[in-house]
């Protein structure tokens, strides 16, 4: 096998990490809150930002950049449910996407106008792992590491926990849920924290990999949304084939012919996947 | 002649008067208010039935690129070349279209779908950077004025084109809002099933629109490029502009005719007048606060602000309690 096509695919394999992490707190909030964040992937350039306020320019260590960067988003998390999704719960269902839609214009542009729209680095490199003539990047290793690690706890934390298990309770049938003592606005309100949790977790992870500008969370949010409703509401192991299968769509399309056209081929499968299996990749 | 007729008479007049005293640059604005006006109401089109389509953008690339590339590599007239621009669109539409509808992909997913559709074509745009240019744009062939290459340096005669265009997409909306299938799409808006009970052709009457809309977008994107003289992937297709599209049109009110030109009007000028009233160091003000705007529009009067006006005048001006 062509040493550099198995390169881009282990590459595809360390990039799915992220973005099924990414997935999985989107994930929760449709499954649980039955939203859709458009500005998900803004919440991770706000959380990029902060870390690299704090590390490049206010010298704090990383590890603690990358803690306050998990808490300022779990709290943005909160706000975007309490001020905007919140006081639309009761109507369709599009008005909350379109509102978090308004809340992506504003992110973006509040940004753009405190950050200006240069590229900004933080200065950290990750040695290049070399592997019998196989280059890994170690930033990207750490990633998946990462990533996985963090979506078994919150695996772990859906079973096991009483908070957890109403969590999955409310998504499988939020009326019933009410009856069964559990309050619901406060499930929402843990969902949202932790939703916004994984988002900040992701921006420590992405900021070792890619430069931070206000229009960061374009080119990744709309294949995360991709692979959230791929995967399957509420399915979690869904949503890692479908990272993972997106990736690889993204790595060797990139290798066989360009990243865009490989953006296109693994739009493309979403479309054509939404035919074929509109209720995820897993379902039967 | 009722009041309403005078009204209009009167709103043209005025319209048709307008390139007499106007400075260029106001010039320049009405067109592109006129031309996104347009666009927006063609996307209400299908919109006001809760159709909400995120990937308008997609229409909008396709109209656009489609008579620019053909007249400059092959020097087919955009009389030929936007025809056909709006054709593909149209297969485009009717191809996402006809599967959605047919298996009752809906709201979210519906929207997720067109999305997915407008990355599609605009990141293809960009990939086929050999023909189009990619990122850094296209430029259609300038021959000056010329009816053959539907290129005019004088504004005067794009504003009347951009004025003919935003009269002929009220007028669609018109005749789909007074049509037989209004009814029906209202119906389907509600209950999909329960209108297939009472023998409503869903998937049919869903692609009317649908297909209705997507050739007007690609029109519009195709008279935008013939007056811009310049193209960019960003600024005619993708995510971000499907969103301007959809926004603009919720702001200005997506249930009434006027709705989206207002959303147009809205936006354009308060793009302009912060960039005038702070300059270039403040970019993103705008936008920040449009969305701002944004959010409170839609929690608090999600029929925009027409809508909100003809719901004040039904009541005689008097605030209900929310």
């Amino acid at each position: 096998m062509d040493i550099y096509l198995l390169e881009a695919i282990l590459n595809g394999i360390l990039l799915g990490g992220v973005l099924a992490l990414l997935a999985l707190g989107l994930n929760l909030i449709f499954g649980v809150i039955d939203v859709v964040w458009i500005a998900y992937a803004d919440l991770v350039m706000c959380g990029m930002y902060l870390i690299y306020y704090l590390y490049a320019e206010f010298n704090w260590p990383f590890l603690l950049a990358c803690v306050a960067a998990i808490a300022f988003v779990g709290v943005l998390g909160i706000l975007v449910h309490v001020m905007i999704i919140a006081p639309i719960l009761g109507t369709a269902p599009i008005n909350q996407l379109l509102a978090t839609g308004g809340l992506l214009f504003f992110l973006q542009s509040f940004a753009t106008l405190l950050f200006g729209t240069d590229f900004r680095n933080i200065g950290v490199r990750l040695p290049i792992i070399r592997f019998d003539s196989i280059y890994i990047s170690s930033a990207r290793l750490l990633a998946f590491t990462v990533a996985v690690a963090g979506a078994v706890a919150l695996y772990f934390f859906l079973k096991r926990t009483f908070v957890g298990t109403a969590i999955r309770a409310i998504a499988q049938d939020r009326d019933i849920v009410g009856l069964m003592g559990v309050d619901q606005r406060h499930i929402y309100l843990v969902t949202s924290a932790i939703g916004g949790a994984l988002a900040g977790l992701a921006a420590c992870l992405l900021i070792l990999q890619y430069d931070v500008h206000p229009f960061i969370g374009n080119t990744f949010g709309p294949l995360i949304f991709m692979i959230c409703v791929l995967g399957g509401l509420g399915d979690m192991i869904g949503g890692f084939v479908a990272a993972f299968l997106m990736s690889q769509i993204i790595a060797i399309g990139g290798y066989y012919f360009s990243t865009e056209l490989s953006y296109v081929f693994a739009f493309t499968f979403f479309i054509v996947l939404m035919f074929l299996r509109p209720h995820g990749v897993l379902s039967r | 002649m009722t009041a309403r007729h005078a009204m209009l008479a009167i709103l043209l007049a005025a319209l048709a008067t307008l390139p007499q005293v106007v400075a260029p640059y106001f010039m320049h604005l009405l067109i592109q208010i006129l031309l996104w006006g347009f666009v927006y109401t063609s996307w209400s089109i299908m919109g006001r039935f809760g159709f909400v389509s995120l990937g308008h953008g997609a229409f909008m690339g396709v109209g656009a690129y489609v008579p620019a590339l053909l007249w400059n590599y092959f020097g087919v007239t955009p009389w030929i070349g936007i025809p056909l621009g709006i054709s593909l669109a149209v297969v485009l539409a009717l191809v996402i279209g006809y599967p959605c509808f047919r298996l009752k992909v809906v709201g979210h997913y519906f929207a997720l779908v067109t999305l997915a559709l407008g990355q599609v074509v605009m990141l293809s745009i960009v990939a086929a950077r050999d023909v189009t240019g990619g990122s850094l744009g296209f430029t259609p062939k300038a021959v000056g004025y010329s009816w053959f290459a539907l290129q005019f340096p004088q504004k005067v005669y794009f504003y009347v084109i951009a004025l003919a265009l935003w009269f002929g997409g009220l007028a669609v909306w018109y005749w789909v809002d007074r049509g037989i299938g209004r009814e029906a799409l209202d119906a389907i808006s509600e209950d999909e099933e329960a209108a297939a009970t009472i023998g409503i052709n869903v998937i049919r009457e869903k692609l009317r629109v649908t297909v209705i809309s997507a050739a007007l977008t690609a029109l519009g994107g195709a008279i935008y490029g013939q007056y811009m003289m310049y193209l960019n992937p960003e600024t005619v297709s993708g995510i971000a502009v499907s969103l301007q599209i959809v926004f603009a049109a919720i702001v200005g009110g997506t249930y009434t005719a006027l709705g989206p030109t207002v959303g147009a009007l809205l936006t354009i000028s308060l793009n302009e007048g912060l960039r005038v009233a702070f300059g270039t160091n403040f970019i993103g003000a705008a936008n920040t606060i449009y969305g701002v705007l944004l959010v409170l529009f839609i929690i608090f009067m999600p029929r925009g602000i027409v809508g909100m006006i003809e719901d004040a005048t039904k009541r005689g001006w008097r605030i209900k309690p929310l």
